[in-house]
């Protein structure tokens, strides 16, 4: 049996916890959609859940193979993830780095992890020079 | 640029590559020519690795350069988002701030004979910014192209002092609105990429294509080491210079005219 002292203190608890866990699914990061489907089936150009495991090493791996070699493809090419991940404001201009709006700054923020890709690199598309960005 | 430039050296030197050259060309049709047209005719895939077949260069006729066009700037500047176009160095003085490719006056004081003519990276051979880097970001690729790996630059600026031809600048103020090809930032040491984003993709730099556009022609992009290129069949006729050739650098931008 069953204290009384017992069932008010569990019904305490749930009554407790039962707003928290609601309030959790509210401070997970909002993650803006991307402009395009990659693949239809994975969504992303990989499966959701690997690329946002290990988006990081892919980049890098990318990074170095067109810098030094380069092999300036597509696939996993930081422009071509900015241009397909991007999204307007309110005011209908692209949100920049920092912004909650701005798809890696949307988890980066959140999770406190500072990166430094938009020290360089821009953190918007621009409009192609004629035989530049025109990646293969 | 303050000594004279070796001619007799780079003359010779530039003799024996050509016949080097012409032999191991002849040497080529002779074993598979038909493996050498092929390549020839095909571009490099995208996802093949640049590759010591080819030495991108550099031709400038000084002869052709217009004393006060400064074209072949503006178009870099253009290209790459750096100078006039980028603001930010607001606490730099003017000999701090980026310069990728800048116009030299040369003056004969005897003659009063006046050259003009573009200085940007020479895409040596033997590059001194490579050897001093402590870090490998200074690096060559394969196909000759002398090149800054932000990722991995310190920022320690060693190389801006070992570069003979001042080529090199440093990035002291934070930057935004890069071009998307042209990463740069904060803390990094940059230079002439002899346009590497165009010339993987089969294109030409952005300052000979003003050039041309202007109509002075006074410089040409190819392949050092094709000798049906159009630079290869120009400096096999008229020779080209190489600035402080006394350094043996074996630079990949080669002057006419000096």
């Amino acid at each position: 049996m069953l204290s009384r002292k017992t069932i008010i203190s569990t019904l305490a608890g749930v009554f407790v916890l039962l707003p928290m866990i609601a309030q959790a699914s509210d401070l997970l990061p909002t993650v803006p959609k991307a402009k395009a489907k990659a693949n239809p089936e994975t969504l992303c150009i990989r499966d959701v859940k690997v690329m946002r495991k290990n988006h990081m090493n892919f980049i890098m791996h990318k990074r170095d193979e067109t810098m030094r070699k380069g092999i300036r493809t597509k696939k996993d090419s930081l422009a071509e993830c900015i241009s397909c991940h991007i999204s307007k404001d309110k005011s209908g201009n692209y949100a920049s780095f920092g912004d909650d709006k701005h798809f890696c700054s949307s988890c980066h923020n959140h999770v406190a992890v500072k990166i430094d890709c938009f020290d360089c690199h821009n953190d918007k598309p621009t409009a192609a020079s004629k035989t530049g960005s025109t990646l293969k | 640029m303050t000594q004279p430039v070796n001619t007799k050296e780079t003359t010779t030197d530039l003799y024996r590559r050509q016949f080097l050259g012409k032999t191991a060309a002849a040497a080529g049709f002779a074993l598979a020519p038909g493996m050498l047209l092929t390549e020839i005719a095909h571009a490099k895939p995208a996802d093949e690795a640049v590759s010591d077949k080819n030495r991108w260069g550099l031709l400038i006729n000084t002869n052709k350069c217009g004393s006060g066009c400064t074209a072949c700037v503006t178009a870099c500047q253009t290209e790459n988002g750096w100078g006039e176009l980028n603001h930010s160095e607001e606490h730099s003085r003017a000999s701090q701030k980026a310069v990728w490719i800048r116009k030299v006056k040369l003056k004969d004081k005897q003659t009063g004979h006046v050259q003009s003519l573009p200085l940007m990276c020479q895409h040596c051979e033997h590059p001194p910014c490579v050897d001093v880097c402590p870090t490998g970001a200074s690096f060559k690729r394969k196909d000759g192209i002398v090149l800054v790996d932000k990722h991995i630059c310190i920022g320690c600026r060693y190389c801006m002092m070992a570069c003979p031809y001042k080529a090199r600048s440093f990035i002291h103020e934070a930057l935004q609105n890069q071009k998307v090809h042209s990463p740069r930032g904060k803390g990094t040491v940059e230079s002439c990429t002899m346009c590497v984003h165009r010339v993987d993709n089969d294109g030409t730099p952005a300052c000979v294509e003003a050039c041309n556009a202007e109509g002075h022609q006074a410089m040409y992009f190819g392949d050092l080491k094709d000798s049906n290129s159009a630079i290869s069949k120009e400096l096999a006729k008229n020779g080209g210079q190489q600035i402080r050739a006394d350094l043996d650098l074996n630079t990949g931008v080669r002057y006419q005219g000096l």
